[in-house]
């Protein structure tokens, strides 16, 4: 394409399949302890 | 629902539903002003006059082409999806108040200074012990568990952390679980013996430093008053060190009083440590080192400038991570996390050092927060169904909110403490991380460019 780049198709629709195991680490555990960033967190089922 | 913004030169739109991320020129980007509302003749009538009717055609074709492939505009579905549906939180991580107590002073303290409102105490053994068969017993079929020592300042616990590990090491074979022991300290107390045993046994530790000597110090100081920076950064230095530079995070608050936090972000980087996160403080109005709406337009340019040299020093090899910058695009966490948010409350509780069970750290001391004990084994159904159905889509203001999926409906402690109502977002910390997800996918978008 000539006007746009995509950087990541449709990750969202794709992990909904086979989400919600709940292995991957508790977001507020990891670094922050206040505030949430989800989107930063692994996937322990890639 | 789509969302797009310019930073540092790259205009960049997000696809809400499907996650899709595009980096457009700024025909593209203007014509989102006016499409999917307009048809072609009159997009083109609007954009004439600084674009040829054939790009501005050429364009609107490609834009056509991503929707038919779902990467724009793609419907939220998810609530109805049978992942979401059939999801059944069970409690997977402890936050383990080994010690409300501390040996230094923080003027933003949420936990009053160490002892959370109550008694400065320590946990003892048998109920760190049942605290662990707590997790181990309500934890269903996950086999991944976390606990994390925390307080007040847990090394003031030391010994009773150990027997924790030991006893959660013994039982969580029994169970055929996998624990992972985290903790959170402020280095006063760390010292070799420490640093071996943590490093032995704790897949992470998040070391809090706020930054600069003298924004450190006019928070962060002992009960005497004296500043903490002197004394604790050969400690923390010492302790990334140990651990290879991996799995451990400096931790820093910025405040009112540092606006500029991002010459904090930069020092601690040039002290050596790789791993950071700074966060802003969470702190009514009436304090005076609260971060007001008046300084959001400071704070964003803050944010905008350390994604700029964070990009420039990764590029010349010495490169750093920060924490909110971070953005897998491609292998992040599913779309039911990213709905169903933190888990306080629900995957994730705080036990206190009586055995008290709260929905987590920051509700400690709140009594109307209490959910149940160790002891009993059980948990108050109403408190707990609430934090399980405090997703996004109950949430009215993250419903309409395009960074739903990336900050999966925010903190529910910030919410009760600025609106009582976990349910209401808490509005500066929305603004504040709308822009770290803005400078996270500016930051990918300019590595892309260099691939």
């Amino acid at each position: 394409m000539k006007h746009i780049k995509t950087l990541n198709g449709a990750t969202l629709v794709k992990s909904a399949i086979k989400g919600g195991c709940g292995e991957c680490q508790t977001s507020c555990q990891s670094a922050c302890k206040t505030s949430c960033t989800v989107a930063n967190q692994e996937c322990e089922n890639k | 629902m789509i969302h797009k913004f310019n930073q540092g030169g790259k205009y960049i739109v997000i696809d809400v539903n499907s996650g899709s991320v595009h980096v457009v020129d700024e025909l593209v980007y203007n014509i989102l002003d006016y499409y999917p509302n307009m048809s072609s003749n009159e997009i083109i009538k609007c954009l004439s006059s600084d674009f040829s009717n054939e790009d501005i055609d050429e364009a609107i074709k490609e834009i056509e082409i991503l929707k038919n492939e779902g990467l724009l505009f793609h419907k939220d579905t998810y609530l109805e999806h049978e992942s979401f549906k059939n999801r059944k939180p069970v409690v997977k991580a402890l936050c383990l108040h080994v010690s409300h107590d501390c040996n230094i002073r923080c003027k933003y303290c949420f936990a009053s200074q160490g002892d959370f409102k109550g008694q400065r105490a320590l946990m003892d053994i048998e109920i760190g012990k049942k605290s662990i068969d707590f997790l181990l017993n309500n934890s269903g079929n996950r086999k991944n568990l976390e606990v994390d020592f925390f307080g007040g300042e847990p090394l003031m616990n030391f010994e009773v952390v150990k027997e924790i590990v030991t006893y959660g090491r013994d039982k969580e074979k029994e169970y055929g679980k996998n624990i992972r022991f985290t903790t959170t300290t402020n280095g006063v107390l760390l010292d070799d013996e420490k640093m071996e045993f943590i490093n032995e046994h704790m897949h992470n530790v998040v070391l809090s430093l706020d930054g600069r000597e003298s924004v450190n110090d006019f928070m962060r100081y002992t009960i005497n008053g004296k500043g903490t920076y002197e004394m604790i950064i050969p400690k923390l230095l010492k302790m990334a060190e140990l651990r290879n530079h991996e799995n451990y995070y400096v931790r820093g608050t910025f405040t009112g009083f540092n606006l500029d936090f991002s010459k904090d972000v930069l020092h601690m980087a040039d002290l050596g440590f790789k791993h950071i996160s700074v966060e802003p403080v969470v702190a009514e109005p009436h304090h005076d080192y609260a971060i007001k709406e008046e300084d959001l337009p400071t704070v964003f340019n803050h944010y905008e400038s350390l994604a700029e040299e964070y990009l420039k020093r990764r590029n010349k090899g010495n490169g750093f991570n920060f924490f909110h910058f971070m953005i897998d695009l491609n292998q992040g966490p599913c779309v039911i996390k990213r709905i169903s948010g933190c888990g306080a409350g629900s995957e994730y509780i705080a036990v206190t050092p009586e055995g008290d069970i709260y929905p987590c750290h920051q509700f400690v001391g709140n009594t109307d927060f209490r959910i149940g004990s160790v002891f009993d084994n059980t948990i108050d159904k109403d408190i707990y169904e609430s934090f399980s159905e405090a997703h996004v889509y109950n949430k009215e203001k993250c419903n309409s909110c395009w960074a739903k999926f990336y900050c999966s409906g925010g903190c529910h402690a910030n919410a009760y403490n600025f609106n009582k109502d976990i349910m209401v977002p808490y509005d500066i910390g929305c603004e504040m991380e709308k822009k770290r997800i803005e400078c996270a996918l500016t930051v990918q978008a300019k590595l892309s460019e260099e691939e």
